[in-house]
């Protein structure tokens, strides 16, 4: 949910999540979930000892967990024995964490000016529409994200979309349907790079 | 192997000479052939890696590994033209190599020793195909300095960036030369720091070296964040050991035995190039304790940002690097005096360190004699947006814009007119074609409004609009304000409002003034750099293309064809075959229309979304921007302002 301060930034009010009664399937989770912890426990072991590499262990949090939910966010600040407000801080601060769980593909599309002046905007707003979500929002199936994301530096290739890892350049609002449904399929995306 | 003295360094360069000096044009009989493979981000975005593997399956099958070898190589610069495969003896420069060429690319040239035409760079002007790189105008207009070894060495080995002289002006400086003296040719060279705003490089190695208390510290910038800028991550792709050279020189000078490289996340390619380049010159004892035999020690560590543009600011860069909010504070107390965890830290930019490695080779007196009176030496930028040659290219300081967008950017595409080039990101401006014969270099382009910036060079033609650009540009300042001071948290906000009021037709004449006034008190206000040089695409647009914003809230009209609430789409009548698939594409219901009679579109209801256009199978809607009509077909209509041939390729 978000809300605009006095000052007109964005800010953005957590909703706690809704528990339901445990089933089968939630134990199956649950087992899942404790491998993830103690992935979190190796990496938290292989950075503490150095100074400052609190962004180097939410990154990999982030890698383990897919997004930094209260949770983990509390779990790192007991372990590096510092506030849970400063991991917090920087959680918020970047735009690379996220604290709300991410589609299985992330469609980004390049904003930097060589990709805005080729037409980036019309593409992300044939995602869009295509979709019938927003910037920074997931599909209700979980499938999709779209974000908008900084300069990936292949500005020859502009304007970019991406697909989790895999980018495609020269990308147009026509072809979008097509990399929506490949997706979909769980295929790789059989683009024809110009 | 431990590298101990300069002895050592030869016995290495002996080893892998042949291989270079066969890059460079030698036909020195080595019975190899050698093929560059480009590995940049751009060439590793359509495939390259792909075409590297394949060729090396495909020699395997014909037998042919023992006498070729596959090479990885950094960024040739030719972007727009990748992948990029460069087959040595002969330097025959293949372009836009496919997975799929590789079977008849091994066939015809390394089986039947012929050069496959159909691969050659094609130069339009002169119709005719160029087999070599010094046939391309784009390489023969450069100078490279800085980017020598990009396209020329293997970035994963440390041994060919030795035969290229690499960690020899290490070595000198770490046996034979005293700290001062090293600070003073570096003084004397007239290197300013490329990250921006050109602080004499020398200075601030001198200001850091003179502080009494340890530990230092050594930190390279490479946050590169600065939209449509990719001249950090090119060199650091093509050439890490550059910079680690640089980093251990400039730790022996301040007294510094930890260096820490800041690299963006985004930049994968890049950081795994620094982690093998890294670990590599451990194991060759050119990092880590007692280097060459002396008693100074000194290593380097990579901080990763995690998406932050202020954290290319110095002191913003220190709080990311202890891991807190990449919030700036004050100056001073500068870096140099209080930086990492409170002690003395040089901070310089990656194009800045390799520089330095080329000073201390060529020697400042050579260095000195490059460029203009006040800017020493080289610049590398990216070029990008609406240009012929999308790439990265090097040129003495002091080139002028029409050499650089005309001669080796070969021009706008489709025939359209330049407009305005933006130099120096979000923090610096649009010039227009009158500066296009200014020699630039840091302060010709500061009077020009904008600023040298890292080196990012995005291009705009007649379809670009400036108000829009402005806009943009202002969007990516306010959500990039870390909100730390009020003038850049609520100045650029406002701006922003106003600017979007403006291309929204909503705009007063008053709007103008205030977005002058407003941009003067944020330049003066604001705490660092981001914020006290956000409002220069605004003031640079202002002072350049008034007309334009005049035209936008006088005459609600878009010059440009790009703001989408000033257009007007109309049917021509004449066209019209009345079909009513406009009609049904509408989701807003705004056109209306019966059999035989053309249909009409009711401006207060469409929204503009161009779904019409697409639709009609005769071309009948045109886009107007209220004095000129734009006939529009096809796709081209989703992207507003996009009426060109070229455009319409592009999408």
């Amino acid at each position: 949910m978000a809300e605009h301060n006095v000052t007109g930034q964005t800010i953005i009010v957590q909703e706690l999540p809704f528990k339901d009664v445990p089933e089968k399937k939630d134990l199956l989770q649950e087992d899942h979930r404790s491998k993830q912890f103690a992935d979190m426990d190796r990496v938290i072991r292989l950075y503490a000892g150095e100074r400052g590499q609190l962004i180097r262990i939410l990154q990999k949090a982030q890698e383990i967990f897919g997004y930094l939910p209260e949770e983990v966010q509390a779990y790192i600040a007991e372990k590096l024995e510092i506030p849970v407000s400063e991991v917090n801080g920087v959680v918020t601060f970047y735009s690379l964490f996220a604290t709300e769980p991410k589609g299985k593909y992330t469609l980004s599309v390049c904003m930097g000016t060589a990709c805005y002046v080729k037409g980036a905007q019309a593409l992300m707003d044939a995602l869009k529409e295509e979709l019938k979500i927003d910037e920074g929002e997931t599909t209700p199936d979980g499938v999709f994200t779209i974000k908008s994301t900084r300069c990936v530096g292949a500005c020859g290739l502009a304007p970019i979309l991406m697909a989790n890892e895999d980018v495609y350049g020269k990308a147009s609002p026509g072809e979008i349907k097509k990399i929506i449904q490949t997706c979909r399929k769980g295929e790789s995306v059989d683009h024809k790079k110009h | 192997m431990i590298i101990k003295s300069i002895e050592d360094l030869k016995r290495v360069k002996e080893k892998y000479e042949p291989l270079i000096k066969q890059r460079l044009g030698h036909r020195n009989g080595l019975g190899l052939t050698q093929i560059m493979v480009c590995s940049g981000t751009a060439c590793h975005s359509s495939e390259s890696q792909e075409v590297r593997l394949q060729l090396e399956q495909e020699l395997a099958r014909r037998g042919l590994e023992e006498q070729t070898r596959v090479i990885k190589t950094g960024c040739f610069g030719f972007c727009q033209y990748g992948p990029i495969v460069m087959v040595h003896p002969g330097g025959i420069f293949y372009c836009q190599v496919r997975p799929g060429d590789v079977r008849e690319l091994v066939e015809k040239h390394l089986i039947g020793g012929q050069v496959l035409e159909r691969l050659l760079y094609h130069n339009d002007s002169t119709g005719k195909r160029t087999p070599t790189i010094e046939d391309i105008h784009f390489f023969q207009a450069q100078r490279r300095i800085v980017l020598r070894n990009c396209g020329v060495i293997n970035p994963e080995e440390i041994g060919e960036y030795i035969a290229r002289d690499g960690y020899f002006a290490l070595a000198d400086v770490i046996l034979h030369r005293k700290r001062e003296e090293v600070i003073e040719m570096i003084k004397k060279s007239g290197l300013r720091g490329r990250g921006g705003a050109g602080f004499p490089t020398g200075r601030k190695w001198e200001l850091t070296a003179a502080q009494d208390i340890q530990p230092k510290y050594v930190v390279c910038n490479a946050d590169e964040g600065d939209p449509g800028a990719f001249m950090d991550r090119s060199i650091l792709e093509g050439d890490p050991h550059s910079v680690l050279e640089a980093m251990t020189i400039a730790g022996y000078c301040i007294g510094a035995n930890q260096g820490f490289i800041y690299v963006r996340a985004e930049y994968p390619i890049a950081v795994e190039r620094l982690e093998i380049a890294i670990e590599q010159a451990r194991a060759a004892g050119l990092l880590g304790k007692g280097l060459f035999g002396t008693d100074f020690d000194f290593d380097l560590s990579l901080r990763f940002g995690a998406g932050a543009f202020v954290c290319g600011e110095e002191t913003a860069l220190l709080h990311s690097i202890m891991g807190q909010r990449g919030e700036p504070r004050p100056r001073p107390p500068y870096p140099a005096q209080e930086g990492l965890w409170g002690k003395p830290t040089l901070i310089n930019n990656v194009e800045t360190f390799a520089n330095v490695t080329v000073i201390l080779r060529e020697g400042w007196e050579w260095y000195q004699g490059q460029g203009t009176s006040t800017s020493k030496g080289s610049k590398v930028f990216s070029l990008a947006g609406k240009i012929n040659n999308t790439g990265l290219i090097e040129v003495p300081m002091g080139t002028t814009l029409r050499t650089i967008i005309f001669d080796i950017g070969g021009g706008i595409p489709g025939g359209r007119q330049f407009k305005a080039v933006q130099t120096g990101g979000p923090s610096g401006g649009c010039i227009p074609a009158k500066y296009l014969d200014l020699p630039i270099d840091y302060e010709s382009l500061k009077e020009a409004g904008s600023m040298m910036g890292s080196g990012g060079m995005i291009v705009m033609d007649e379809g670009d609009c400036m108000v829009d650009i402005a806009r943009f540009y202002l969007q990516f300042s306010q959500d990039e304000s870390c909100g730390r001071c009020t003038p850049c948290r609520v100045g650029t906000k406002r701006l922003l409002d106003i600017l979007t009021r403006i291309t929204e037709g909503q705009g007063e004449m008053e709007d103008l003034e205030m977005l002058e006034e407003l941009s003067y008190d944020i330049r003066d206000a604001s705490l660092c750099g981001l914020g006290q040089t956000a409002p220069n695409p605004v003031l640079s647009t202002l002072r350049y293309f008034k007309s334009e914003y005049v035209a936008h809230v006088r005459d609600k009209r878009c010059p440009a064809g790009v703001c989408k609430a000033l257009l007007h789409y109309t049917v021509d009548e004449d066209k019209c075959i009345a079909c009513g698939l406009c009609a049904k594409a509408c989701a807003v219901q705004a056109i209306t229309g019966a059999p035989k009679q053309p249909y009409r579109i009711d401006p207060e209801k469409c929204t503009r979304c161009a779904a019409c256009v697409a639709k009609c199978p005769r071309q009948a809607i045109q886009k107007g921007t209220g004095k000129d009509v734009a006939v529009l077909g096809g796709e081209a209509g989703i992207y507003a302002g996009a009426g060109g041939a070229e455009n319409r390729a592009t999408l």
